[in-house]
């Protein structure tokens, strides 16, 4: 068995803060690993060193056996960053968002029938119909739904996604779990970062946790404190839980793939 | 209609022409990339810089005693404005400095630089007019062919890498993950910003350049729905305002650049005002397919 993910002693300094102190994280072919810690413990930084989108201060870094840079298989590799949304400046389509997750390392144009890959991926999210809406007129929800449309349309070996139920409800957490687990019992890696196991705690294998830049336990996923455990806890989230994953019903987030 | 025929048979007025239609063309395309990226003031920043570059090449021609003066004029306008444009991606790019303040500095010092290299070079701020507000009128074959090479350059790079361009600027942190070469990207549009800047630099001078490349996207937007539509409505736009703007100026003693700037704003606010009229629908739910989970008791 190989390690799909490997990082060895990754250090990052930003603007003179050691955000992280020589991280050890090793995600097997097929494993579903979650990267858990309070805000600011560096677990978003992680990622994002882990897919070269900020520069290592030092460590080493592999995915899918190739060390970090163009050598890297890209195409294999779904990536989902922590995003609130996915509009921005002029407007763009869903479909034209999701055609850009096509491109990787040397390969700057889509390819041929692309539109189909796309449709499919869009499909898989349960938003098929929404391909030439531009993404500025949907919800929080489904934006986050294109972005993870995005990282599927390349069909990716390794999925790594920061935070793709935040501000998502407990329902479409659920939906969201299911499809993760398809995906793992085909084989995928996934490393997901979040700030609590929720719906997806049956699903995670493995828990790294971080505080402050550190890993501080690595293992079986922990069970969650009284005060975020409890039934009374109530979870405020600062976005806009209205739309869901699940919001289009039973289509949902069911079935993924060819 | 006479008239007509005597416009477009005039040799001068045809270059003018071509040249015109080529820069409405090209220079919504980066537009299109600066607005998405929240750039929109790039194009101002490498025209003023546009500027020092004129200067110096005035200022080289002559030392080395060319005829006409200005000979090195574009030609230093180019060098200048790509190594400033790549200088702002890079200043961009480390975060070092907010963009907004690399954009200032480019600014003052691009204007203040060009003015004292002219008074070296024995010239006045005069002779930078022509270059700060257009001089179409004397577009000479050389620059025709400098323009259609630039051009198509620009065309070929910002229509023919739309799909990454788009993704870089959409969401650059996506670009590294798919390890697409994102600095080099980044550096592209900086590049045929510069380009875009000197090959509109004849038609609406440096200081109504930025003008040319945004206000067009500015009135895309307001009415298309996809990036792409956006784009090649943009070039529609700029193409028809630059060739009208133009074609005024040869029955009225106006200035070209001005008055295809002004053309582009007024269609900006026809649009704008127009739109809300003509897409008035009714206010919908937007997510009819999520079920009732509150049940009021009656």
């Amino acid at each position: 068995m190989t390690a799909a993910v490997l990082a060895r002693g990754v250090r990052v300094v930003l603007g003179g803060n050691e955000i992280l102190r020589g991280v050890d994280v090793t995600a097997q072919d097929g494993e579903v690993v979650a990267l858990l810690g309070a805000n600011g413990s560096g677990k978003s930084t992680f990622v994002r060193a882990l897919v070269g989108a900020v520069p290592l201060t030092s460590g080493q870094v592999e995915l899918l056996g190739r060390p970090l840079g163009p050598a890297v298989r890209w195409e294999r590799i779904g990536y989902v960053p922590q995003r609130v949304s996915a509009a921005t400046g002029v407007p763009a389509t869903a479909g034209e968002v999701v055609t850009s997750g096509l491109l990787h390392g040397r390969r700057l144009r889509p390819p041929r029938r692309s539109r189909t890959a796309v449709r499919d991926a869009l499909e898989l999210v349960g938003l098929a119909d929404r391909v030439d809406r531009p993404v500025r007129e949907l919800s929080g929800g489904q934006q986050q739904r294109v972005l993870i449309a995005r990282a599927l349309v390349r069909d990716p070996e390794l999925l790594v996604l920061d935070e793709p139920v935040a501000g998502v409800d407990l329902t479409s957490q659920k939906a969201f779990a299911s499809t993760l687990t398809t995906l793992a019992a085909r084989g995928r890696t996934v490393l997901v970062v979040l700030h609590e196991l929720g719906a997806l705690a049956p699903l995670v294998q493995r828990a790294v946790v971080l505080r402050h830049g550190a890993v501080v336990h690595d293992g079986a996923p922990p069970q969650p404190t009284r005060e975020h455990g409890g039934a009374d806890h109530d979870h405020v989230h600062p976005h806009d839980p209205a739309d869901d994953l699940a919001g289009e019903g039973p289509v949902g987030l069911r079935g993924w793939g060819p | 209609m006479d008239e007509l025929a005597g416009m477009v048979g005039d040799p001068l007025m045809q270059r003018a022409l071509l040249a015109a239609l080529l820069v409405g063309l090209a220079a919504p395309v980066v537009g299109t990339y600066l607005v998405q990226r929240r750039l929109s003031l790039l194009g101002d920043g490498v025209g003023h810089v546009a500027l020092t570059g004129v200067a110096l090449g005035w200022l080289v021609g002559s030392v080395m005693g060319l005829v006409p003066q200005d000979a090195l004029a574009v030609p230093g306008a180019i060098v200048v404005a790509v190594i400033g444009a790549v200088v702002i991606e890079l200043v961009r790019e480390r975060g070092r400095t907010s963009g907004d303040v690399a954009l200032a500095l480019m600014f003052y010092g691009g204007i203040a630089g060009g003015v004292l290299l002219i008074s070296i070079a024995g010239g006045t701020s005069a002779n930078l007019m022509a270059y700060l507000f257009g001089s179409i009128s004397t577009v000479s074959r050389g620059d025709l062919g400098l323009t259609v090479a630039l051009t198509a350059l620009i065309l070929v790079v910002g229509v023919g890498l739309r799909t990454a361009l788009f993704a870089v600027s959409h969401d650059e942190e996506f670009a590294h993950a798919a390890g697409l070469p994102v600095r080099a990207l980044n550096v592209a549009t900086a590049v045929v910003a510069a380009l875009t800047v000197t090959v509109s630099m004849r038609v609406v001078g440096l200081l109504l350049v930025s003008a040319l490349m945004i206000v067009p996207v500015a009135v895309a937007q307001l009415v298309a729905a996809s990036f792409a539509r956006t784009m090649s409505l943009a070039m529609a736009i700029g193409v028809v305002v630059c060739v009208t703007g133009l074609s005024l100026t040869y029955w009225y003693d106006l200035s070209p650049g001005a008055t295809i700037v002004v053309l582009a704003v007024g269609v900006y606010t026809v649009v704008a005002l127009v739109r809300p009229l003509v897409q008035r629908r009714r206010p919908v739910d937007p997510h009819p397919q999520v079920p009732d989970d509150v049940r009021v008791a009656a």
